[in-house]
Parts: C-alpha cells; structure tokens; sequence
C-alpha cells in the first residue's frame, strides 16, 4: 500500500535561523504517527509545510500521492489541519463557523446540514451550537476545533499539539476520539512534547531534536532498541549525598548493573540501569540490605521515551526543554514565520 | 459538562460515517480536473460565505455602523461650516462650499473604509484563523478579497445614502437618477479596487502594526493631494500635476459634476488636467484600469504560503 504522507529530506530556515535542517518520514495509511520533540525542535516547521502553510527550502512531500509542493490546492481538499492554538471567531456561534467551514470546502447544503449535525452530536456540542463561541470553555473550544477540521473528513488529519493547556478530562476525551477516528480509517500525525501522549497513541513516532529526526519506529521498538530496564530506587525520601554515593558505588559493581545516575532534583535518587532479568529487583534490595541501608522505595520500569532520547541526545527532553526556554527568541520567530517565504 | 464522546448516531455503530458526506466526496472525483477559479460555482459559494461572516459580526458589533455613518456627516458639517464664508465663485460652478464638498466626502469616506478593510484579515492572520481558509481548498483566495468588498460597498452604500441626505438638506441639492446610479458605480469601483490593495498590504506585511502604518501614510495625503477639498485651479502647478495623477480625483470629479449638471453625458469635460481636458466617460475608464490593475497587482501576493 502506498505512504498516506512522504517527506523527504525536507529543510526550512527563517532568515538566519535553521528550523529543519534534514526531516525525512513516511506515514502509513490508518496509522497515528508520533512527532516527538522539545519545543524548538522542528516539529510545527514541519507540518506547517505539509500544511501548505510554508514553502520549504528544498525537500519534496508527497500527500495521498499527491505532490505537495507543487500542487497545494489539490493536496489541500484531503487534508484536515488542527493548530495548537484554537481560532475561533468569538462573535459567531459554532454553528455558523460550521457553516463558514462547510462552504470554503464547497459542501453542498444538504450535505452540509447532516454533517453538521453529526460533528455536533460527535462531540457533545448540541447545547452550545448557538452560542458564541466568545463564552466557549477551553475545552469547548477544542471540541469545535476539532469538529472543524474533521467536518469535511480528511483523509489525513494533522494536530499539533492537540492536549496542550487542556484540563485531564478533556485530555483524554479527545484522546480516545482520535483512537475512534484511526478505527474508522483516518491517518493521524500529531507532534507533542509529551512523551506519555504519543506513548499512549501512537503507531510510530519520529523523535526530532534540532531540526532533524534522530529516531523514528514504533515506540516499543524504540524501546527495545536502547536495551534494559530501569530501576528507580529511594533510600530514604531525601537521602544525604554520602549516602547516596555510597549506593552507587555498591550496586555499579553489581554484575548486571550496566549504569547507576545519581538525581539530585528528585532527593538524590538513584536511577539504574540494569540488564532485563527476573530477579533484578531482589538482588537490588538484597545487596542494599546487606550494607545496612533502608529501602524508602523502590520500582521497576521498561525503558521510556524519555530513555530514548536521552540514549540519542546524551540530555532528557525536560534539560532539552529548560534549555530551550533560554535560547529561543519567540519574537523573532513569529516575525520571520509571518514574513512567509 | 460531559466530554465523553458518544459513540451512537444516525449512522448507528459507525459514528464517524456519514453517508451523504461520502457520496459528496466519491463525487468529486479527481480535483485536478475539477473546473475552479474566479466566478465558479465554487468561488461563488465560498466568497458568500465569507461576506455572511462579515454582515453577521456587523449586526452584532454594530459600533463601526454607527460610527461610519456619523464621521463623514461630522466632516461635513465642520469642513463646509469652515469654508463657509469664501467668497461665491472659487469652488467652480458649486453655488456653496457645502455643494462643492459632498462628492469629496463620499469619496474619501468609501476610500477609508476599503483601506481599512485589510485591518480585520490582518488580525484573522495574527489570530491564526485566517489559516482555516489558507489550509482550505479556496476556488481562488480572490474570494477573501471580494467578500471583503461586498461587505464594504455595501457600507459606502449606507454611508453615501447618509452623505446625500445631509448634503441635500444643506442645501446642495440631489443628482438625478442616473446620476445617481453612476454615483453608485463609482463607488463600488473605487471600493473594490482600494480593498484589493489593502487585502494586498495584509498579505505582504508583517503585522498590523505595520498595515496601520501604511494606511496612516496613504489615507490623509491622498485625501490632500485630490479634488476633495478645493478644486484643482485653487491648487500650485505642482500640486495639480500630483492631484491629477491620483485616482480618487477622477472619483470625485464625475459626482460632482453630476450633482451640477442634470445634462450630463460620457462625453462631459468634467476636469481640466494640466495635461488635457478630461471626459466623464475617461474618468470611469481611469477608475475601471486602477481597479483592475490593483487586482492583478495583488495576485501573487495571495498565491504566497504564509501563516
């Protein structure tokens, strides 16, 4: 079966700043793919160019078959786009942004007027249809989003960064609706920069780091790949430093401890990583017993996400993110990204 | 408030089907070999769309309405009542200053408005839903251009029906029929060809900080350097050339003498240009060939990928 979606060596820079140096990445029909990575890694860039929303410096990206680049208006009528940030017209009621939406993607009337109602009930939005979406909740606003960029069914729907600043509840709504939205056939691309989400959703991801993809495959896989498990271990809640050192050395010369990192923002816990084996965690405790230190708890976990891009980057995407926040001139980048091409 | 997502609907189990929408879509085939472009069916439907937006922000937001009828109404009270006193004979044929000025305010209030109508685009892009009609598959995004010239013609029109009342009871009196209809048309032309280069700015800038630059720059200079306010033999020779190279001119030159001259044809001398004298029928051409070639200007400006 031919790609849903094909990027290729993809690169785009504002003025002098690179936002993708080398994106490469295909996406099968009826899957959800993952676009993992710190804010400032590429991902909007990336999809704002499938999007036809920018034009990349070189690269190719091929849609349902369709050549993107050099027929965006074609491409355009398979495509669902749903931004971070929801836009709403706070003066119309969602049912007349429905309406608005219906007609810019030239739905005949009839159509339209069942559709419309489908989306609505879809997502429990009935009572608030003739409202203006000025008095819309933040969760309210999302499910209209949503509805308007699945009104004229997308074959591929892109989201970027679907739960962001969404309370629990609402989080999990739309994730289920995207897994409903997958059963019935619709290839989904989301990017996040949280890892549980595209964990939890995802067929296939691609972690990108610095405008390019440094790994990409299905998380377990991933997972896999990088080896092991991990052993988070608290010998007291907040454990004093020579204690914590001590420990470490101790279990480093256990034979399947392949590493011991000492985390001193969480009461100097010890991070293990140890080679998959049945009785890991007995050992652990037995070992520790033995040289009279207490257990204020301890757990045992398959590799993360996070696990992999710190295998890949040498830094967590937390330090990715902290370090961003200090880099970034989001000023700038609005001004470039708003100048186009 | 509930967010669970129901699973059960009209079409039963599947929930996300709908039929009708999958036989619309299996009908349009290949979109490549669809017929699109300006005047299609298509075109037609998304740019009413748009305009439906437009009136219905305006009925409920109804200040710029009030607003736009009472400025131009002000201007001409406080404009005539400051010219009042200059001696009969130097506004040309007008009896009054106030007869002289009503076509200049008709005109220069449809000019504010059209260049102005870039302002709400600008913030829809900054907003981020301009982005819902650019990811869209527009028949032409001329359509974002013409609905906001409908919505603003329609407003000149109010504006300019508020503009010939007030005039008329101060004693300007009123164009004939026809005069009237041609009034019209020139307002609409000058409309749609200033919207389209406003819409053009909203494409090219940066931001609205910049667009309200722009406009600031161009609205009350060409306001000056036209027939608006005194006529062209009251001006410098170089001030002349610059008024009779500006367009709203030849807008205001053909109102005004309709509101003189109940006889009027195409044929008419309605300016006497440094250059040449200039026929009503010329001054509609000058306005049709600003208006079309603001529009082709404007088309790779619409064509670029931005958000």
């Amino acid at each position: 079966m031919a790609a849903a979606v094909t990027i290729e060596n993809l690169r785009k820079s504002y003025g002098s700043v690179t936002a993708i140096q080398d994106v490469s990445l295909t996406i099968q029909p009826g899957e959800i793919f993952g676009l993992l990575g710190p804010n400032g890694a590429g991902k909007t860039t990336t999809i704002r160019c499938l999007c036809t929303l920018a034009v990349p410096d070189s690269g190719r990206i091929e849609l349902m078959g369709i050549p993107v680049l050099e027929q965006p208006q074609v491409a355009r009528r398979y495509l669902g786009y749903i931004a971070q940030e929801v836009a709403l017209d706070k003066v119309l009621t969602g049912r007349e942004l429905l309406e608005l939406q219906a007609a810019i993607y030239h739905m005949p009337k009839s159509v339209a007027l069942g559709r419309i109602e489908q989306m609505l009930s879809l997502l429990d939005l009935q009572d608030w249809a003739d409202q203006k979406t000025g008095i819309y909740s933040g969760g309210l606003k999302k499910r209209l989003d949503l509805a308007l960029g699945l009104l004229h069914q997308p074959d591929v729907l892109v989201l970027d960064e679907p739960t962001v600043g969404l309370d629990i509840e609402t989080r999990s709504a739309v994730w289920s609706f995207l897994r409903q939205l997958k059963a019935a056939g619709t290839t989904i691309l989301i990017t996040s920069h949280y890892l549980e989400e595209v964990d939890a959703l995802a067929d296939r991801v691609a972690i990108i780091d610095q405008g390019q993809v440094i790994a990409a495959g299905t998380p377990s896989d991933l997972k896999d790949k990088i080896g092991g498990d991990r052993i988070t271990l608290r010998i007291r809640e907040f454990t004093p430093d020579d204690e914590a050192a001590k420990a470490k050395a101790m279990l480093a010369d256990l034979p399947f401890v392949q590493d011991v990192i000492v985390n001193p923002a969480q009461g100097n816990s010890l991070n293990l990583v140890v080679e998959r084996q049945a009785d890991a965690l007995t050992a652990v405790q037995q070992s520790l017993a033995a040289a009279g230190l207490p257990v204020f708890g301890i757990s045992q976990s398959r590799p993360s996400l996070d696990d992999v891009y710190l295998a890949a980057t040498g830094r967590t995407l937390m330090d990715a993110e902290l370090a961003a926040v200090g880099q970034r001139d989001l000023k700038q980048e609005k001004k470039q990204a708003m100048k186009g091409r | 408030m509930s967010t669970t997502i129901p699973t059960s609907g009209r079409n039963g189990s599947r929930p996300l089907e709908n039929d009708d929408l999958s036989t619309w879509k299996a009908s349009l085939g290949d979109p490549s070999k669809q017929s699109q472009g300006l005047l299609s069916a298509a075109f037609i439907q998304e740019t009413l769309a748009m305009t439906r937006r437009l009136f219905i922000q305006l009925q409920r937001r109804p200040s710029t309405l009030i607003a736009g009828i009472i400025q131009p109404l002000i201007w001409l009270v406080l404009f005539g009542a400051l010219f009042q006193n200059v001696p009969a004979g130097l506004f040309g044929e007008s009896s009054n200053y106030g007869q002289f000025l009503g076509a200049g305010i008709i005109v220069f209030t449809a000019f504010g408005g059209a260049l102005n109508a870039g302002l709400p685009v600008m913030f829809d892009r900054e907003f981020g839903f301009l982005n819902r009609f650019l990811v869209a598959p527009l028949a032409s995004r001329y359509s974002i251009v013409v609905a906001s010239a409908i919505f603003i013609a329609a407003l000149s029109l109010v504006q300019t029906a508020a503009i010939l009342a007030l005039s008329a009871v101060l004693g300007a009196g009123f164009p004939n029929l026809p005069g009237l209809v041609l009034v019209l048309g020139i307002v609409m032309t000058l409309v749609l060809g200033v919207t389209a280069l406003s819409l053009g700015l909203t494409f090219a800038l940066p931001g609205h900080i910049e667009l309200i630059a722009v406009i600031f720059v161009t609205n009350l200079p060409l306001l000056f350097s036209s027939t608006a306010l005194v006529p062209l033999d009251f001006m410098p020779q170089w001030l002349q050339v610059v008024a009779s190279l500006n367009p709203l001119t030849y807008a205001i030159e053909p109102i005004r003498y309709v509101y003189l001259h109940p006889d009027w044809t195409l044929g008419s001398v309605v300016l006497q240009a440094p250059f040449a004298g200039v026929t009503l029928g010329a001054s509609l051409g000058v306005l049709v060939i600003f208006c079309g070639v603001a529009l082709a200007l404007i088309q790779p400006l619409l064509r670029r990928r931005m958000a």
